[in-house]
């Protein structure tokens, strides 16, 4: 029998119990479906994550200086003077998977406008700065090379700060004081919120380092040094490159530790995603379940419909049916059974997730990869449940079969 | 006296042109094993029917010839014995070439017609095709062929529950004959029949076996049918207590025009 006579012939025969065929359906429908939403809702989840690692940045790699160890007292983080611009530098032009690179200075300062102060963290950086961490600026402009090369008294200043110092008022071009000198404010960062680790981003004023060096926390180091890798795939190389490439420069002997600390927070939001997968992957293994009993209802039914059709059995291999015919047969009806049930579970499940998209505002995507893995899956469920009940019609002695009543 | 007959006969068939016989059986035994008692069905039977002989088998209900029957359509195997169809020894093919031998060669009537329901007679008719691959236009083309033979031309599209008995056993018989078989056996096939359908299809009997040289074997019960027939096989205890030519022969056409006539619509309905 060739494949469509053997297709035609099972949905005939499905055709003549329309109730039946419907209800069996039904299982599959419900368990394809639920694995369809579930991961409608875990692909929006995290499409959400991933629109958040955007956020932080174009494929940081960070670079702290690292803690030192003097006579067995091991300093905190940012304790070594080492890390200096020079480096910075060396990175930009030695390690070709970076693309970008901005020297960082921090320091903790207490801000006054008017009457009102505030203690924030001001950073010191380059101009590229904003662009490797993909954060625009709201209002009024950032500053340049030139002011860089100045050690200009102008800052950038985040949203926090701008509620707590000037209220409604517009802050650009007004002079704040930090540490008794006028600092101009020339642009407002854009909002950021918090960042993937509960930190409030847009509580910090953005400087050039060189100001910061000299005029607040007086030093010549520097305390990081963000860079920005050409992909996301070039982070782990270029993590790699950039410690080696310090541990020459800061000559390092093979024993001792860094003395800075590479991070990338990819890799940290990385973790977060992956602990959505698994969420995703133990509630869509849940709904498999009811696939699973779906399947079972496939194998009931066709052990009825063997029963029912013993006769028929009898007769078809009278005629000359092989056993393979007849099991081909059974095997092809279970099948169609549940790849139309899969195709509607399909379909339901992306109306349930539209649903849930609009009635709860949660994101949701059906990914296409889904839906033809729960295609297969579910004609996968057919032949699975159905071999049992075909192999039992095929096993039938035609002379039994013809005298069935 | 027959059986001393049959045993002149001789032992291997080498095909020969002219009269080889289209079923050789020789010592056909079979023993059905239940468990605690052994029951033995066929105890020897030994026969040789030619090509377009029709063969009443007649007996009473465990005499056998429901045994010999299955053995001879290929459906069952014989615990010992042979059994030649066409030359071939079928009895000791495996399952999937019986299936095959049933295919080509063999047609099957039973007595409660079998038919698929919910199908239509063309579908029905066609069923045997489907498994040896024959396209679906030809199929549909040799299933309305087989209906007219049979004389259901303009019924093709009908269900069996929208014809009368006398009308599913033509479809029955178009069924077997679709696949051109040389043999067609017939397990009382007018058992539920009334007298006058009853001669009708022995009628279509009758002119099948004479115009294309068909093999009938005929299972029944009703003496009068197996007048039909041209050779009458009687069974009793697994044996072939009598086996001889139809003397009084009756030509079931003949028989018809004595009949009353029955609208065809009519019983249908009925």
């Amino acid at each position: 029998m060739d494949l469509p006579a053997v297709i035609r012939v099972a949905l005939r025969a499905l055709a003549r119990n329309k109730m039946r065929t419907a209800l069996t359906m039904l299982g599959i429908i419900i368990g394809v479906g639920a694995v369809i939403c579930t991961v409608a809702i875990g692909e929006g989840a995290s499409n959400q994550v991933q629109e958040q690692l955007r956020n932080l940045g174009d494929n940081i790699v960070f670079v702290a200086a690292g803690s030192v160890s003097q006579r067995g007292v091991r300093m905190g983080s940012s304790a070594t003077k080492t890390l200096t611009l020079a480096d910075a530098k060396a990175i930009l032009q030695q390690v070709p998977m970076v693309s970008r690179v901005s020297p960082g200075v921090g320091a903790q300062v207490q801000v006054i406008y008017g009457n009102q102060n505030w203690n924030t963290r001001v950073r010191g950086a380059s101009p590229e700065y904003l662009e490797i961490r993909r954060w625009p600026v709201a209002n009024g402009g950032s500053f340049s090379q030139h002011e860089v090369d100045a050690a200009a008294n102008v800052c950038l200043i985040g949203q926090t700060v701008v509620e707590n110092l000037f209220g409604s008022e517009d802050p650009v071009s007004k002079t704040v004081r930090i540490q008794n000198l006028p600092f101009r404010v020339i642009g407002v960062l854009a909002s950021r919120g918090q960042s993937p680790f509960g930190q409030d981003e847009d509580d910090t004023i953005i400087m050039p380092f060189t100001t910061v060096q000299k005029k607040i926390a007086g030093i010549d180091w520097i305390n990081f040094i963000m860079c920005s890798a050409i992909s996301a795939d070039a982070i782990h190389p270029a993590e790699q490159q950039i410690a080696g490439l310090l541990r020459q420069r800061h000559r390092l002997r093979a024993d001792e530790d860094d003395d800075f600390i590479i991070r990338s927070p990819t890799d940290l939001a990385n973790v977060q995603a992956q602990a959505g997968r698994i969420m995703t992957l133990l509630l869509a293994s849940i709904a498999s379940v009811s696939l699973l009993v779906g399947g079972i209802g496939i194998m009931n039914i066709m052990l009825v419909s063997v029963t029912e059709r013993t006769r028929e059995i009898g007769v078809r291999m009278a005629v000359g049916a092989t056993e393979q015919d007849v099991q081909m047969q059974f095997l092809s009806e279970a099948m169609v059974l549940s790849l139309l049930g899969g195709s509607a579970g399909v379909l339901l499940g992306i109306a349930a997730s539209v649903g849930v998209s609009s009635m709860l505002q949660w994101p949701t995507s059906v990914p296409p990869q889904a839906i033809v893995i729960a295609v297969l899956f579910s004609a996968g469920v057919g032949i699975f449940f159905g071999y049992y009940p075909a192999r039992k019609a095929a096993r039938l002695d035609p002379i039994e079969a013809l005298r069935y009543e | 006296m027959p059986e001393e007959v049959l045993e002149s006969q001789p032992e291997i068939v080498t095909p020969r042109d002219g009269a080889t016989p289209i079923i050789q059986v020789e010592n056909l035994h079979k023993t059905y094993d239940l468990g605690e008692v052994q029951v033995h069905a066929l105890r020897g039977i030994s026969l040789d029917i030619l090509p377009g002989e029709f063969v009443a088998i007649m007996g009473a209900s465990g005499s056998g010839k429901s045994t010999f029957m299955n053995l001879v359509g290929c459906l069952d195997r014989p615990t010992r014995g042979r059994y030649f169809l066409e030359g071939q020894d079928v009895s000791t093919f495996a399952k999937r070439e019986l299936a095959r031998i049933r295919n080509r060669k063999i047609g099957f009537v039973f007595q409660g017609f079998n038919l698929l329901p919910r199908t239509s007679a063309v579908e029905n008719v066609e069923l045997p095709l489907i498994y040896c691959g024959v396209s679906h236009e030809e199929r549909v083309k040799r299933a309305r062929e087989a209906l007219r033979i049979v004389g259901l031309a303009g019924r093709e599209d009908h269900h069996p529950s929208q014809l009368s008995g006398g009308q599913q056993q033509r479809v029955a018989i178009a069924r077997a004959l679709i696949n051109n078989p040389s043999l067609v056996l017939a397990d009382e096939p007018t058992g539920n029949l009334d007298s006058r359908t009853s001669v009708e299809i022995m009628e279509i009997f009758q002119r099948l076996s004479k115009e294309r040289t068909l093999t009938i074997l005929l299972v029944t019960h009703e003496p009068d049918i197996a007048r039909f027939a041209n050779r009458v096989v009687l069974f009793r205890d697994g044996k072939v207590r009598r086996d001889e030519p139809v003397e009084d022969r009756a030509e079931a056409a003949e028989v018809l025009k004595t009949l009353p006539a029955i609208d065809e619509d009519e019983e249908e309905e009925s």
